[in-house]
């Protein structure tokens, strides 16, 4: 182990982080923006990842530019919006297969690095503001993307749940904005508002795959260049709300299967060096199929097909989601906290911790095998402002004992109890 | 053992068909941290009737046997194979599809002992009355889950519409009370016919030495004994060409209706190089005309009937073949028609040199791509093997694709018989 996975260099008010790897087929590039998360623009955020999809000056239309993606032997776009603790990150992402693998080609890369740079920092914008037809018609499938939240019940359940859970905090607002700020959004407003964020926010690029880092380097310093300055200035810390006793919200819908999903503090983050406990503590309560969840909710007592807890490491909380039968509403509850209340009595096994630990450390090299994966993972320390890598993190893994995690499992608060179930199911409390 | 080498991509695949007729394909990837294997029975939830190994009268077995099957055989006698795997620094799966049943696993360590862990478990079954009756509550809440999901309603729906009788119309974990009907005498029978190793495959890809690899799976596989299987006798029934109706509509709460319109394409046991003509074309055209900017596309997207919930997918198999376009959209009717007068103005089209350009580098350039992951080489190797194209050669075979293949294959394409539409509504 002990692989250098990525080269950082800081130049034009940009992070680059170069990351080279025989992995993979292609070559991609990550651009990051991050900035707090924030009532007023949370909206505006959202909504750029498609319309700056839709075209740039050279290529005015979606039609135009997939035509020029195509020729690039079918390089993909993707942007999206995210939420990583009180932070919102807006990532653009250019992936195209590596001319090495294809015979007579050898200019896919020096396109790719040019096209990346033009729809970033040359959208296409008429009049100075995006095409206001353009942002009428995806301000419309926001709004779409917006309501459908509903129809996927694990995501509508844990959304709701954090609407209770975090009332009065950054981290409850939705990750895909609000369908009343879609009013006031112009093609002016949200133009300018791309122009605040393309030097206000933190920016880091990535580029990953079998590259020659020199080479590479060249290209994109002089590709890319911007006034902004590298690191956010902003503080986000805000005081957590202490709940007297944990907080019970029961709704229903017309549906077949309840939705039981719990979320609690734990008070670590990225940066705590509690981080590691954690996450064993996670892989024991819930993360795998070795899980007490796993075990006493599905296999023991048949009452879940899926029944895991997972772990937000940049706000500090830790959430278990289940989908059970209405009736089993009580029954499975119990049996949750009865896991919980094992994991505090340090009701496991040092074999426990030690095939946890193995499967934590699986998971996180095969992530390094998938090439948004790996980004990604690299990415947890420009978030955590903490420089853990990747062999870092498994090294941290290692040294987890049982003490550790127990006293983890002491932190951990239940803040809110959500349960999304079936109409006319007699589940009140 | 065969080598094969593909110089094009880099890539090396070591193949071997054991005595017990078991076929093994070795991927040696040094790079990777990990190592993905599969083994894969053909045994999916379309294989209903058929005449059991050592019988001679043909059975019917109830719906969603396969997936059933797929659930128990993790659970023994004295302890959950998912914890062995766990204890081995492994994470395992399993899936069941149509036509196939496959267990996997992925690891970082222990590869060899992981290897004969999935080697030993899916050829050592283990079911009881008690064990069967247990899982009955874990799959029907499984069902319940996708009873909720608008989407995969979708799906099912959509296949409703196009088949008449062919299985791939059922879910493939049946139903609540389908799944109550089966025994464990049904999951003994199913197991003992298809899990035979003349009608599996292993396929290991990662970071191993091939040779030791080999040497291990043989040494596995010869210390077991199989009765002899000579080809299992499955039945499906006879299916029109036609679909099954024009309309299929759902009652759902959804935010949002929901509309598929799709088309059943015609699957004649067609293999080798035929096979491989027609899967490529009717992926490359079906993306050609539907993917972001592409003629349909535009026009459905400048019409405003659909959203960033829009999507489109083609399979083909040897005895059925689909293609689904559909999305969000608040008027399905019009999204419906659209995209029925759409598919029918491509006839005739003769697309131009540059647009065939066009489409075989995006191909390629989505084959590299997704050739980026383990699984998916695995799993489509096993895939096109079954029917006798070799997923390592299909770039050449995409840059031979002629226009005329374009043509023709467009030509032929749209019948409106074939066409059928599923709506998800909230009243």
């Amino acid at each position: 182990m002990n692989e250098t996975y990525e080269e950082v260099v800081y130049k034009n008010g940009i992070n680059f982080h170069f990351v080279p790897t025989e992995k993979f087929k292609t070559i991609s590039i990550t651009a990051k923006f991050m900035a707090p998360l924030k009532q007023d623009t949370i909206t505006q955020r959202a909504l750029l990842p498609y319309v700056l999809q839709q075209g740039t000056s050279s290529y005015p239309d979606r039609s135009t530019l997939q035509k020029k993606l195509d020729h690039l032997y079918g390089a993909v776009l993707t942007m999206d919006g995210s939420k990583k603790g009180n932070h919102h990150i807006v990532t653009i992402r250019l992936e195209t297969a590596n001319q090495k693998f294809i015979s007579e080609e050898s200019a896919i890369i020096d396109e790719a690095v040019t096209l990346f740079k033009e729809i970033i920092f040359n959208p296409n914008h008429p009049d100075g503001a995006f095409p206001p037809a353009v942002v009428d018609r995806e301000k419309n499938t926001l709004k779409q993307k917006i309501n459908a939240i509903t129809d996927d019940k694990i995501h509508f359940a844990n959304m709701r749940l954090i609407d209770e859970m975090c009332h009065d905090e950054r981290y409850q607002l939705h990750v895909h904005g609000y369908e009343d700020d879609l009013e006031w959004i112009t093609a002016e407003n949200l133009y300018a508002y791309y122009q605040s964020l393309l030097q206000e926010d933190q920016l880091d690029i990535y580029v990953s795959g079998d590259i020659d880092c020199d080479d590479m380097k060249a290209k994109l310093f002089s590709a890319f260049q911007r006034e902004g300055s590298s690191m956010l200035q902003e503080d986000v810390l805000e005081v957590e709300k202490q709940k007297e006793e944990p907080h019970v919200v029961i709704e229903k819908q017309r549906i077949q299967q309840a939705k039981l999903h719990f979320g609690y503090r734990t008070h670590i983050t990225f940066q705590d060096d509690d981080y590691f406990a954690l996450h064993v503590f996670n892989g024991l309560f819930g993360g795998f199929p070795s899980s007490k969840l796993f075990i006493n909710v599905r296999e023991k007592n048949s009452l879940a097909y899926y029944a895991a807890s997972q772990f937000e490491s940049h706000k500090g909380l830790l959430f278990v989601f289940s989908g059970i039968a209405p009736e089993d509403y009580q029954q499975a509850r119990e049996i949750i906290e009865r896991q919980m209340d094992a994991m505090k009595k340090g009701d496991f096994s040092e074999g426990d911790m030690a095939n946890t630990k193995e499967l934590i450390i699986h998971q996180m090299l095969e992530t390094t095998d998938h090439s948004k994966g790996l980004v990604e993972l690299l990415y947890q320390q420009v978030v955590g402002e903490t420089d853990r890598s990747p062999d870092t993190l498994m090294e941290g893994i290692k040294r987890v004992s049982k003490e550790d995690v127990i006293q983890v499992a002491s932190k951990l608060e239940l803040d809110t109890i959500y349960l999304l179930t079936a109409q006319g199911s007699d589940s009140d409390e | 053992m065969n080598k094969q080498s593909y110089g094009h991509i880099e890539e090396t695949v070591y193949k071997e068909k054991l005595e017990n007729g078991l076929t093994v394909f070795l991927l040696s990837k040094p790079e990777m941290a990990k190592t993905y294997g599969i083994f894969s029975t053909n045994f999916g939830s379309i294989d209903q009737t058929f005449v059991p190994i050592n019988g001679t009268e043909q059975v019917t077995v109830p719906e969603g046997v396969a997936h059933f099957l797929e659930h128990k055989m993790f659970e023994k006698e004295d302890r959950d194979v998912f914890a062995d795997f766990g204890r081995q620094g492994a994470s395992a799966n399993a899936y069941t599809s149509f036509t196939k049943t496959a267990y996997l696993f992925t690891a970082t360590n222990q590869i060899e002992k992981n290897v004969e862990t999935l080697l030993d478990f899916v050829q050592d079954p283990y079911f009881s009355e008690k064990s069967v009756e247990k899982e009955k509550g874990i799959i029907a809440q499984e069902i319940e889950m996708y009873n909720d999901q608008s989407d995969w309603q979708s799906f099912m729906g959509t296949l409703r519409a196009l088949f008449h009788k062919h299985p791939v119309k059922i879910d493939i974990a049946g139903t609540v009370d389908s799944i109550q009907t089966i025994t464990k005498e049904d999951l003994y029978t199913c197991y003992n016919t298809f899990y035979h190793p003349e009608n599996m495959t292993l396929f290991i890809a990662g970071n191993f030495d091939p040779q030791q690899m080999m040497g291990l799976i043989q040494h596995n596989q010869g210390s077991k004994h199989f009765d002899q299987l000579d080809h299992i006798r499955r039945e499906y029934p006879q299916e029109p060409a036609s679909a099954a109706k024009k309309e299929n509509k759902m009652i759902m709460p959804v935010s949002i209706p929901k509309c598929t319109v799709g088309i059943k394409e015609s699957a004649s046991g067609l293999s080798g190089e035929a096979f491989l003509k027609k899967d490529l074309l009717q992926s490359m055209i079906v993306d050609y005309y539907f993917s972001r900017g592409g003629p349909f596309y535009q026009q459905l997207y400048d019409q405003q009937l659909i959203d960033a919930s829009f999507y489109f997918e083609t399979t083909l198999e040897k005895n059925f073949g689909y293609t689904f376009i559909g999305g969000n959209t608040s008027e399905p009717d019009h999204f419906a028609d659209t995209v029925r007068e759409l598919l029918k103005s491509a006839d005739g089209t003769v697309f131009t040199p540059e647009e065939i350009d066009r489409m075989k580098k995006k191909k390629i350039g989505q084959l590299l791509r997704a050739m980026n992951s383990l699984e998916f080489v695995a799993n489509k190797y096993i895939y096109y093997d079954t029917v006798d194209v070799d997923l390592f050669n299909i770039i050449p075979a995409i840059q031979s694709l002629t226009a005329e293949d374009f043509n023709i294959f467009v030509q032929n394409w749209i019948d409106d018989d074939r066409i059928a539409v599923c709506k998800i509504v909230n009243e």
